[in-house]
């Protein structure tokens, strides 16, 4: 541990966890060596953190048992068997032999956070190091105890063997066993890819028994001696103040009890249901919410009360590309809130026991939760332990934690365990939306059918991967005001913030679906069209390995076999999409038939969970293409549920096949967000090639795509 | 009406006293420690509490406990036998066919009195017989891959 690294420094639970950790190897190693793997311009500038103790990250029981930890949660990416096939492959020990602790925080080493698909792309080559050195300080002392020099030697399953004398071997169990040791390693290089033989593999997955014989617990299935399930009393609109409340009726029901401290009114049962009875029986007035925009009014909204605009990027000069042009296309791309809708509904369980806190709570983010919870009940963040085991489904929505705060006031208020568990009501009431954005798209297209020149002006949804990369002379891109916050005061009337690929399913949709009208303009097979303005030997390969899986035969849009593509890069990852889809011009209804995605990631630690990520982002995306869209007026929310917000269903998924371009040369990057950045643009583009209408906003529903239909 | 509710839970005979409007998920999680059904709407919409009532998927949600009186209930937590995984888990687990895994429990039980009724139930079949289940991750592609494996060899 560096002293000298302030984060880790402030957190004493690091130095609680070294000193409770027991018998075990302990190799400490500089921290230069660590880092180099890890550039800090390529991170996020918060995530600087890093523990550069590897006793942090795993520890080698005298039973030869590894156990891993790691500040990442389960959010069912497979974060628990990817992060063990780190560990064991540069280990030298079995997967099975891995046992890993996610999203503690006083077992595991601080986190940022899991999103952003950071896991095996940020923080791979932390894990991997660790574990790297951890092996060559067995194997120096493997080398002591067995006088034979290191060079002979070879480690397979926890075994090293001499190369030359079979008949000297240790396990690391017993190199370990009963021995506390401290070693600083050098520059211990991490594998490579050839040399692999847990990585790059598909085993089965760590969570899967528990998951389906239901054993996985989530943070609303902790249930602790004496504990509480509440219920509190919100408003019908965001922005609304409680005026007069009277709780009578509720404090006479059996079992309940009521707190009420200024606008925070909650009821508390041992039974769920119970407490909802009593919130049920709670009269109450608010008065109404500041009027504000609705779901209409939105885009009007957003573009008057937005920042000023950001450039992004800029190259050659507008007025010299227009005078290049031949023709010119300017459109409006709008797309609406959007909710994360996690399965699991926003969970906390805490505990307050001898000043001690411990919240079990369904997060993205345990290490931000810990300092929100110690600043709530104000207690040094030592006394704080927050446990994210396994959560169902984050997408971004769940790296703040209002319900742990709740429940943390509430088992201080009542002196005994709260869990707090948000009905689907509060659940799309509280969420931080994707933003409605509104995005601009002036261009050009020379007589060649070049495009001469490309003015991007994005508002409302956030600047990342906003720019093109495309081979254009003359560009202009710029934001104004996005997920991430820092918005006007009112310009989104709700909270918006990260959901899965914040920005770039905006961005890609409204570039995606302008490439593929200027492919129509220019009358060329918008395939080519895009090549012909590539230069990027990745994605050029993304698009190729996809149209061909697809049976792409070039012709001009729109062509009527309603094929569509799309192509676009997040996270360090490639991708392009090719998207056949059948439109009932009577009903205005669109089934999406067929979908080939291609990627190139780097290298893949896990193909299958890789398949899963990319089958899951085009499934989920698929909603937000077609049905979802929050419904809202003056603050309160008009579709809070699953009758009225449309989830993608078992009949809506296509045939789906997934292509994964095999890049030695490339350490792996983020694959769990990329996946999902061309599904709004390959189905509208195919829309067009089916039925010759230019779907500009997203979702385009069934009353959306009649309009357009009746329109053209 | 508080009053005594017998029934049989994952084969056991079972009793439970309590109001007995009361919606069978609560009193499966609450009293009863059941905490492999999962509360994913309180409205019936999304399946993540579906459990089998006489051999019919129901939404324990929405199902008063009174309704499973003197009936067999069968939760998550009975379709493996000692610890062994039903033939349609393995096959889940096979599939990858989950993601987060909070909705796997209502796939599995929803799949399950599918294939008490209908054994070899076809695609077509299955993805109506799942299609208000709602999974957020997207595993749809492998449930239905996991379900039609096993009506496909019968077994369950």
């Amino acid at each position: 541990m560096s002293a000298h690294d302030p984060k880790i420094a402030a957190d004493p639970s690091r130095r609680d966890f070294l000193a409770t950790a027991g018998a075990g190897l302990f190799v400490f190693v500089s921290a230069k060596s660590l880092r180099a793997q890890q550039e800090p311009g390529q991170l996020p500038g918060r995530a600087a953190g890093y523990a550069t103790d590897l006793n942090a990250y795993l520890k080698v029981g005298a039973d030869g048992r590894v156990a891993g930890f790691a500040g990442k949660v389960e959010l069912g990416q497979g974060a628990t068997t990817s992060l063990a096939q780190l560990i064991a492959e540069e280990l030298d020990v079995a997967l099975d032999s891995v046992d890993m602790t996610l999203g503690d925080t006083d077992l595991c080493p601080w986190d940022i956070g899991t999103f952003g698909s950071l896991n095996i792309w940020q923080f791979g080559p932390v894990l991997r190091k660790a574990a790297a050195e951890a092996r060559a300080a067995l194997l120096q002392m493997a080398a002591e105890r067995l006088q034979s020099p290191v060079e002979r030697l070879r480690v397979k399953d926890g075994v090293v063997t001499d190369s030359a004398d079979a008949a000297r071997r240790v396990t690391y169990a017993q190199l370990v066993e009963g021995r506390r040791i401290e070693r600083r390693l050098e520059g211990v290089a991490i594998k490579y890819p050839k040399d692999f033989s847990v990585m790059g593999q598909s085993p089965r997955r760590k969570d899967a028994v528990d998951k389906v014989s239901g054993k996985a617990r989530y943070a609303g299935d902790i249930t602790l001696p004496g504990m509480l399930r509440a219920r509190i009393l919100r408003p019908p609109a965001r922005g609304a103040k409680l005026r007069s409340v009277d709780t009578s009726a509720a404090e006479k029901m059996p079992g309940v009890r009521v707190v009420h401290e200024g606008d925070f009114v909650a009821v508390l049962h041992e039974q769920r249901d119970l407490a909802d009875r009593a919130l049920e029986a709670i009269k109450s007035q608010f008065d109404p919410a500041p009027a504000g925009p609705d779901d209409v009014t939105i885009f009007d909204h957003i573009q008057k009360n937005g920042p000023k605009p950001q450039t992004v990027a800029q190259s050659g000069n507008l007025a010299e590309g227009e005078k290049l042009a031949a023709k010119l296309l300017e459109n409006t791309y709008l797309n609406s809130y959007v909710a994360h809708a996690p399965m699991e509904t926003h969970s906390a369980t805490v505990s307050i026991e001898n000043g001690k806190i411990t919240a079990w709570v369904g997060t993205q983010a345990p290490f931000m939760v810990k300092p929100a919870l110690a600043q709530a009940l104000g207690v040094p963040q030592a006394s704080v332990r927050v446990i994210a085991g396994f959560v169902g489904g984050g997408f971004g929505g769940k790296t703040s934690a209002q319900q742990a705060t709740e429940a943390a006031r509430l088992a201080k208020i009542t002196g005994r365990p709260v869990q707090v568990v948000w009905s689907r009501a509060e659940e799309f009431f509280f969420d931080s939306y994707r933003p409605a954005a509104v995005v601009k798209i002036r261009s050009g297209l020379t007589a060649a059918g070049r495009i001469a020149f490309w003015e991007f002006n994005v508002v409302g949804a956030g600047d990342r991967n906003a720019d093109h990369f495309y081979d254009i002379p003359h560009n202009l891109t710029t934001s104004a005001g996005g997920w991430q916050g820092g918005n006007p005061p009112g310009m989104h009337p709700f909270d918006v913030g990260a959901w899965r690929a914040p920005s770039v399913n905006t961005n890609t949709f409204a570039r995606e679906s302008h490439i593929d009208a200027l492919a129509a303009q220019a009358g060329l097979d918008p395939v080519q069209f895009r090549l012909n303005h590539l230069k990027d030997k990745r994605m050029i390969g993304v698009l190729q390995a996809a149209t061909e899986k697809f049976g792409w035969k070039p012709a001009k849009g729109p062509s009527g076999r309603g094929f569509g593509v799309s192509c676009g890069m997040y996270s360090g990852t490639y991708a392009a999409l090719c998207a056949e889809v059948a439109v009932n011009k009577t009903t205005g209804h669109v089934q999406v038939k067929r979908v080939v995605i291609a990627q190139d990631q780097g290298v893949t630690v896990n193909p299958e969970g890789s398949r899963l990520q990319m089958e899951g982002c085009v499934t989920m995306g698929l909603g937000q293409a077609l049905t979802e869209e929050l419904r809202f007026a003056n603050g309160a929310v008009r579709n809070g549920d699953f009758g009225e917000y449309q989830l993608p269903r078992f009949s809506w998924v296509p045939k789906i096949e997934t292509v994964l371009i095999d890049n030695a040369e490339l350490a792996p990057q983020g694959c769990g967000e990329p996946p999902m950045i061309n599904v709004g643009a390959a189905i509208a583009n195919a829309i067009f090639d089916a039925a010759r209408v230019r779907m500009l906003q997203l979702p385009m529903t069934p009353a959306r795509i009649l309009a357009a239909l009746k329109k053209a | 009406m508080e009053r005594t509710i017998s029934f049989t839970l994952n084969g056991k005979p079972t009793q439970v006293s309590v109001d007995d409007e009361r919606m069978l998920l609560w009193v499966l999680r609450g009293e009863l420690g059941l905490e492999g059904t999962k509360f994913g709407c309180g409205e019936g919409l999304c399946g993540s509490c579906t459990v089998i009532v006489d051999k019919t998927a129901v939404r324990s949600c929405v199902t008063p406990v009174k309704d499973a009186a003197g009936r067999q209930v069968i939760t998550i937590e009975g379709l493996s036998q000692s610890g062994k995984l039903s033939p349609l888990q393995e096959s889940f687990v096979k599939h990858n066919a989950f993601q987060c895994g909070y909705c796997t429990p209502g796939m599995v039980v929803n799949a399950h009195a599918l294939l008490l009724q209908k054994p070899h139930a076809s695609r077509e079949e299955i993805i109506k017989a799942m299609d208000d289940n709602l999974c957020r991750c997207g595993a749809q592609t492998r449930i239905l891959d996991a379900i039609e494996e096993v009506a496909k060899g019968g077994a369950r």
